[in-house]
């Protein structure tokens, strides 16, 4: 097996166990690569990648960014703020335009929930889903999945919990489908309106208390609360979420075995956990940001393979 | 296929003991030397002349694996993405001697690659090349080998194969010619 079976990443729900370990495989290579004096390989050097973000961003920008200059792709940043968009213009519109100025390749995040596979199905370019709304976002799931395998040596067999808000994440979902591929037995916790009604139809454990979650559990990944994708009240406040489900040290250390805690980002210290938690040695929070440019590397260079020339 | 034994185990013994002394003639002791194996086939070559440098010369020699894949010329011109094995140079190559390594020298663009993926590790004082066999007269770059274990005349429609006790079950090399 060295080839992906898909020719754009618009989710992990179309990745097999297969691609994820190649995925993997090609990361540890790239995770050398990004720690040496020269952190730069000249494979893309004849590539033109396109970062597309309809919605605000931070770290996948600049990680996704900082990935592909360092396969030496030539990289083009468009932001949905300033541009035509505003003035009307269609998603495929946009995205040929970009492209008849010789793109070969597309990172895009989208408020939408299925705009990397529709974009995927209408032009010709590589579609690499940075997170589409609250449906996928499967860089960050890799990265994860490939962070907990580092920590914790493999993925399979392993129990991991993810907390917060399940209803409004990508990250959930995407997780949920690789963390299954890879064999691990996946919980989500939260409080009630926060957990999609059929979630247990993907074979999760659902649980809505904190302390019996962590018990459970060998990784805890808590998520944020989504208030930008809240148009209503979920829960009564802030405070009392970060009561019911924040992670502070003393639940760390009451615990009958030390976990590991991760956190996508970006954090909101003491909400769903306080600062002595993120900062502790516990919280594979940096290594997660540190692996998200050598996974992002991985999967640009294998899509990239398939580019015909 | 029709296979023919260029070297034996015996024979390849023997030019792997004069390649270590051809090594000490000009590195003296290895104080300033450094071995490099090119992935994935020249880190064969590379512990063996490691475990005989370090019999004659009694102190410890310092070896790497270096991979080029991401270094090739031919990305995106094959079916296959090319996958990449370990690169393991955990010493600085900075002011050294380099001694890159590789089994067969045929086209010489992975020696290309070779030297482009050394370079990002830092500034050596000095690159040279080892070679086991030399595959005379088929060269696409200028690139030619310091020291060679045997030069052999081939035709691009044969292969020359160097097979090793640990991954083969002998030491030989063998011509595979076509019929």
């Amino acid at each position: 097996m060295t080839n992906l079976s898909v020719d754009h990443l618009t989710g992990i729900k179309d990745l097999t166990l297969q691609d994820i370990e190649l995925i993997f495989k090609t990361a540890d290579s790239f995770k050398e690569v990004i720690n040496r004096p020269i952190k730069k390989v000249p494979s893309l050097r004849d590539i033109t990648i396109a970062n597309i973000f309809f919605e605000d961003s931070t770290r996948t920008r600049l990680s996704f960014e900082l990935a592909e200059k360092r396969l030496s792709a030539d990289v083009v940043n468009f932001s949905a703020s300033g541009s035509s968009v505003k003035k009307g213009e269609t998603l495929v519109d946009t995205v040929n335009n970009i492209l008849s100025m010789k793109v070969d390749m597309v990172v895009m995040r989208h408020p939408n929930p299925g705009a990397a596979h529709f974009l995927s199905k209408k032009v010709n370019a590589r579609i690499v889903n940075a997170g589409d709304g609250t449906h996928e976002h499967p860089t960050q799931a890799l990265l994860d999945a490939y962070s907990i395998r580092e920590k914790l040596g493999e993925v399979a067999g392993k129990k991991i919990v993810i907390v917060g808000d399940i209803l409004h994440s990508r990250v959930a979902l995407s997780n949920i489908y690789c963390l299954q591929k890879l064999g691990a037995e996946v919980m989500v916790c939260g409080p009630t309106t926060l957990i999609p009604k059929y979630i247990h139809q993907l074979g999760v454990k659902v649980s809505h208390n904190l302390i019996e979650a962590l018990e459970w559990c060998d990784v805890a990944n808590m998520l944020r609360i989504q208030l930008e994708r809240q148009e209503i009240k979920y829960f009564p406040s802030l405070r009392e979420y970060s009561m019911l489900f924040g992670l502070n040290k003393e639940i760390l250390n009451s615990l009958s075995k030390e976990i590991v805690v991760m956190h996508p980002g970006p954090i909101n210290r003491g909400v769903e956990m306080t600062s002595d938690v993120a900062d502790s040695k516990q919280s594979i929070i940096l290594q997660q940001v540190e692996n998200g440019v050598a996974i992002r590397m991985a999967v640009i260079y294998l899509l990239a393979a398939k580019i015909e020339r | 296929m029709e296979r023919q034994v260029i070297l034996n185990e015996k024979h390849l013994e023997l030019t792997l003991k004069r390649l270590s002394h051809e090594l000490i003639e000009s590195h003296n002791d290895f104080s300033q030397t450094v071995l490099v194996g090119l992935q994935p086939r020249g880190i064969h070559v590379v512990s063996r002349l490691k475990e005989t440098l370090e019999t004659i010369l009694k102190n410890p020699v310092l070896c790497g694996n270096l991979d080029v894949t991401f270094f090739r010329d031919d990305f995106r011109r094959r079916e296959r993405p090319l996958i990449p094995s370990i690169t393991n140079l955990d010493f600085s190559i900075e002011n050294k001697k380099v001694v890159l390594v590789d089994d067969v020298l045929y086209t010489g663009r992975t020696i290309r690659s070779g030297l482009d993926a050394l370079l990002t590790f830092g500034r050596p004082n000095k690159v040279e090349l080892l070679v086991l066999v030399d595959r005379r007269f088929q060269r696409d770059l200028p690139i030619q080998a310091d020291y060679v274990g045997k030069a052999v005349d081939t035709l691009i429609s044969e292969r020359v194969s160097v097979e090793w006790k640990e991954t083969e079950g002998a030491d030989k090399v063998v011509l595979f010619t076509k019929e």
